[in-house]
């Protein structure tokens, strides 16, 4: 009965995740109420700034999260079985197997002390009962599919004999190396040079295709995301205030956070004028989330929405369009309007 | 511009190396870091030269060595007219009125176990310089004008986030009303949002106070916004410098063509339609750097002459120098169509539906595909992709 | 690497030459006089002088030195122009006239007590400390950790006569549950070494476990903090191996630096828990040399004891490079 079930179910679909961090200056949330879904072959992008939770979020799905030192809650069903509720056993056998995760910091990633070819190999004796030498050859085999030259040469090296890039083609190449059918990338080129950046994300996009895996991409940087991501999920304060296709979020943005983040990014293709937009104010402590609306002390449209709402309930994610949900009080017009302003300003035409 | 002025900052074929020692008991210099290497340019009163590059290209060494902060190896550095290339640590103090720094990280510039209050009056005690209405008072006006709370006088920048922290260096920084400023990566250490603002500070000042930036990041779009000319650093050398205009619309460098391509722009359908030059492999070392143009181990113009003789920059045009035997005239990098062009047709997949290519602009990437790697000068690491 | 093994000895060399100048120098600014502590009761100025004569002390320091090196190199003859010389074979670290002995051989007795007791204690410090430490770290916070640390502040502080007397008087005097401590060597009677050296080992390991407790748990804090602990986690490995493999390797270096200097310290003597339990070793005889002034036994032993330090630091160099892949003995 669970297969008839698997047939409807997207291939991940997180709802209402939510992790809490007890600390002696009070309780940190800093996943508070997340939901998304994914399916095979595609990429989603979750956008957020600094202290967002959208690191937290991709750790609590592959089960890293120390549940003696947090408390997660809602559901995360991959494949059919729900992450949040697993034993650390069975998490631990689909980590580098069925899911893998690769980090910002290709530098510090790596053990410093051990051969990549003894990492790789270690990834897959891991969850198969394989030959030394099956291991070795997968490991190779890796290798190159990332772009190593002499892979055969290069599996005893340690990682400091690597550059930046390449430590990151390592970590790639150990992530994908059980053909994983998720792979969790968490700002995986933020730590490189653009042109290194360029052949990064261009190698996640070519082996995404030929593995058929789920993507999701953890980023700050909204290029990153135009270039690669179907659908969006932006987050502030702990929760997600925008979720939608990456057209949605780009031409058809609702949600003044988001109009806000794509109003401040300096362009490369054109100066508006020698201001940018910024975003007023700062990002709120996750220990002190504001009440109603997380983003009501930096939102210039909080004075439209009657009752004070923005300041004392809390939006609910509502539908905008088939696929396209924000979490805001503004009504309707106004927030079309909000949005139509922000996309002439970027020069482009609304809808 | 303001040619006619004198610049504040005139680098003359600066050098700094940095001396590569073995280890052990009798130390002996076996090579030398190029770090900067014969790099020449001006700064205006007033205005903003952005120098940009990926890491190890010198940048920040440039901007550290301008402000003797590290020791040029050679060259001229002159600020207002004034030699300060060999003054002493004495003569340069009143210099150092005149010349500040902004540094990347906000948590590690500032002391911790000073108030802030202690760290913005820093420079006028440093200098013996006692402001009209006092140093607190001046203190106080310097925070409200960076945006902080001047009631916060006494906090401990442990107390601020990131973005506070680097109004804090800008307070101190412009304490003196310097004439000029290195910024070194201001906010790459930022989010998004607050980048903004912090940009905006930077050039509010800049318009106020007729402050002078030498802008050092590695963010091609920050820097845009930011600057009136740019110079592009790779391995040690100035690639091309020009306005502000020329440089992003009309590039010379195939350097500058690749950086500029490589960074993906927030519009999805503009980004798609984008085309990129992909390079290959990874910066080479600068205590090793390749012979000739430095470049030309991952340049897909590279010929013959690339590897053996190198390039010295040339004014091009006016006021755009390049360092480079084949600069590319035609526009590669950046050319962008906002929204589906109706020119093209879109690329349709077995089942019908869009696959999100184009015809045109792909068979031009293939057609240039083709052309590369063929040359002498194949790189060690041809690398995934070349174009695409 | 070999050359780099010959560099580092060859200053190890020099190290205990200018060591060796110091100590000389030290002593020879001593108010004590030695030769007036070799004359006993009836001494008179002659017998003095031929005494001061006879040991060498009425050379300049620096003379007393050339012919220190000398004798290590080629031997000595103490007292050549006197009807009974004393032959000093090389390598001759010195002739005790106080002890009628050379220092070598005096050193050479009472090394196998000392390097028994250091190597018992050495590890069974480790293996507590080092295990005890990862358990503590891995409940970070929690009531073990926190009575872990307790303990262990506890063994730090808790002065090692203290502990050597207490366990003297409890196990040995009151519960007799072993004879009282009287050394023998371990190929003699190895029972009785066992019983005379549990305590004295015992009580050494507990000071330095102590220790050993919070270096590794903070080191292991650190270290499984680091990004590539949680490549580890992400790859899929059971938490033992990310722990035993993973953390504790890349924690290990601090630790294996305080081990090696800890153990070489200790082979220098351990001068309390060596009188408490009257273990013939190196520690008891400095104590002595001192009180006498007997300056060929101090000069021997400082010169042993120093090697045993400069080793441990060369030892515990090469194992950083054995241990950590970037580490490069570069010549």
């Amino acid at each position: 009965m669970t297969e008839i079930s698997n047939v409807q179910r997207p291939f991940l679909e997180v709802s209402d995740l939510a992790v809490q961090f007890p600390t002696e200056d009070g309780i940190v949330h800093a996943v508070d109420g997340v939901s998304f879904s994914i399916e095979r072959g595609q990429t989603l992008a979750i956008v957020g700034e600094s202290g967002s939770g959208k690191s937290v979020t991709a750790q609590a799905v592959m089960g890293l999260i120390n549940k003696r030192n947090a408390d997660v809650s809602g559901q995360a069903i991959f494949d059919g079985e729900d992450l949040v509720a697993m034993s650390d056993e069975g998490l631990r056998k689909l980590r580098g197997s069925k899911m893998a995760m690769i980090f910002q910091d290709p530098m510090s990633s790596l053990h410093p002390f051990y051969r990549i070819g003894d990492q790789l190999t270690e990834a897959v004796n891991a969850h198969h009962k394989v030959s030394k030498a099956d291991a070795r050859e997968r490991a190779i085999e890796m290798l190159h599919k990332v772009g190593i030259p002499l892979p055969a040469k290069r599996f005893d090296d340690y990682p400091h004999q690597f550059s930046g890039g390449m430590r990151q083609r390592v970590m790639i190449a150990m992530a994908l190396i059980n053909s994983p059918s998720l792979l969790i990338a968490d700002e995986p080129t933020t730590a490189l040079d653009v042109t290194v950046q360029a052949q990064i994300i261009e190698l996640i996009s070519q082996l995404q295709q030929e593995f058929d895996t789920a993507v999701i991409l953890i980023t700050h940087d909204l290029g990153i995301v135009a270039e690669v991501a179907d659908e969006v999920a932006v987050m502030y304060g702990a929760r997600i205030v925008e979720r939608g296709s990456v057209d949605d979020i780009f031409y058809h943005p609702q949600m003044p956070y988001t109009l806000g983040l794509l109003a401040s990014v300096p362009r490369l293709n054109e100066v508006r004028s020698d201001r940018l937009d910024p975003i007023p104010g700062n990002p709120p402590s996750p220990i002190r989330l504001p009440a109603g609306c997380v983003f009501n002390p930096r939102c210039a449209h909080q004075d439209q929405v009657a009752d004070d709402l923005c300041r004392t309930v809390r939006p609910a994610l509502q539908n905008v369009g088939p696929a396209h949900q924000v979490r805001c009080h503004l009504p309707a017009t106004e927030r079309q309007a909000a949005a139509d302003l922000t996309l002439s300003l970027l020069g482009r035409p609304g809808r | 511009m303001n040619e006619s002025k004198e610049p504040v900052l005139r680098v003359t074929d600066l050098r700094t190396y940095f001396p590569v020692r073995s280890k052990g008991l009798f130390p002996k210099t076996i090579g030398q870091v190029k770090a900067v290497d014969g790099v020449s340019f001006m700064v205006h009163p007033g205005q903003t030269l952005g120098l940009v590059g990926e890491s190890g290209c010198g940048k920040s060494t440039t901007g550290r060595s301008v402000l003797r902060l590290v020791e040029p190896t050679s060259g001229h550095i002159e600020f207002d007219g004034v030699d300060v290339t060999n003054l002493s640590h004495k003569e340069m103090v009143p210099i150092r009125r005149k010349a500040a720094m902004i540094f990347q990280d906000p948590y590690n510039a500032l002391n911790p176990r000073h108030t802030v209050g202690a760290i913005i009056s820093a420079p006028f005690s440093v200098q013996g310089v006692t402001p009209p209405g006092g140093v607190r008072k001046a203190v106080k006006e310097l925070m409200e004008r960076v945006g902080l709370n001047p009631e916060h006088y006494n906090r401990y920048p442990a107390e601020f986030s990131g973005g506070q922290r680097q109004r804090i260096g800008i307070a101190r920084a412009v304490a003196l009303r310097p004439r000029f400023i290195v910024c070194d990566e201001p906010v790459s250490a930022l989010d998004v949002s607050i980048q903004a603002q912090v940009i905006n500070l930077l050039r509010d000042l800049q318009d106020e106070f007729g402050i002078a930036y030498l802008f050092v990041a590695h963010d091609l779009a920050v820097v845009r916004q930011i600057s009136h000319q740019v110079a592009v650093m790779y391995l040690g050398h100035v690639m091309e410098l020009a306005t502000r205009e020329d440089l992003y619309a009309r590039p010379l460098h195939p350097y500058t063509h690749a950086l500029l391509s490589a960074i993906p722009i927030p519009d999805p359908r503009a980004q798609k339609q984008r085309e990129h030059i992909m390079l290959s492999g990874d910066l080479p070392s600068p205590a090793a750097p390749p012979s000739g143009c430095v470049f030309h181990t991952r340049c897909f113009q590279a010929q013959d002459i690339c590897a053996v003789e190198k390039p010295e920059p040339t004014e091009f045009e006016p006021g755009h120098q390049v360092a480079c035997h084949f600069p590319i005239e035609e526009f590669l990098g950046t050319k962008e169509i906002i929204g589906p062009d109706p020119g093209l047709t879109p690329r349709l997949g077995a089942d019908g539906s869009p696959t999100g290519e184009y015809e045109g602009s792909n068979d031009l990437i293939r057609e240039l595909g083709t052309d590369y790697g063929a040359g002498p000068n194949t790189p060690i690491d041809p690398g995934p992709a070349i174009w695409r | 690497m070999s050359a780099y093994v010959v560099r580092r000895v060859i200053s190890m060399i020099i190290l205990l030459l200018l060591l060796t100048l110091v100590v000389f120098i030290l002593f020879s600014l001593l108010p004590a006089d030695p030769a007036r502590l070799t004359c006993g009761k009836g001494c008179t100025p002659a017998v003095l002088e031929a005494n001061r004569h006879k040991l060498g002390f009425d050379l300049p320091v620096l003379q007393q030195y050339w012919e220190f090196m000398k004798g290590l190199f080629i031997g000595r003859i103490y007292a050549a122009d006197s009807p009974d010389p004393v032959v000093c074979n090389a390598p001759c670290l010195g002739y005790s006239f106080k002890r009628g002995e050379e220092v070598l051989v005096l050193i050479k007795d009472r090394l196998p007590a000392t390097v028994w007791l250091a190597l018992g204690a050495f590890i069974l410090w480790l293996a507590a400390g080092i295990s005890v430490g990862v358990y503590a770290a891995l409940r970070r916070g929690r009531w073990q950790d926190k009575t872990v640390m307790g303990i262990s502040l506890a063994g730090y502080s808790l002065p090692s006569f203290f502990l050597g007397l207490m366990a003297i008087f409890f196990i040995v005097i009151r519960l007799q549950l072993l004879p009282y401590p009287s050394y023998v060597s371990p190929f003699e009677d190895p029972i009785q070494f066992f019983q005379t050296m549990l305590l004295p080992w015992i009580v050494l390991a507990i000071l330095y476990a102590a220790f050993y407790m919070r270096l590794t748990r903070n080191q292991m804090l650190e270290v499984l903090g680091e990004d590539y602990i949680r490549t580890a986690r992400a790859k899929g490995l059971p938490e033992r191996i990310v722990i035993r493999k993973h953390a504790l390797r890349a924690g290990l270096t601090p630790i294996v630096t305080a081990a090696g200097l800890d153990l070489a310290g200790l082979l220098g003597g351990a001068i309390i828990t060596e009188s408490i339990f009257s273990l013939p070793g190196l520690g008891s005889l400095a104590v002595n040399s001192v009180n006498d002034a007997d300056l060929p036994v101090i000069v021997g032993i400082t010169l042993v004891t120093a090697t045993f330090i400069i080793v441990a630091n060369l030892i515990v160099d090469l194992l950083y490079a054995v241990i950590d892949p970037r580490v490069r003995l570069v010549s």
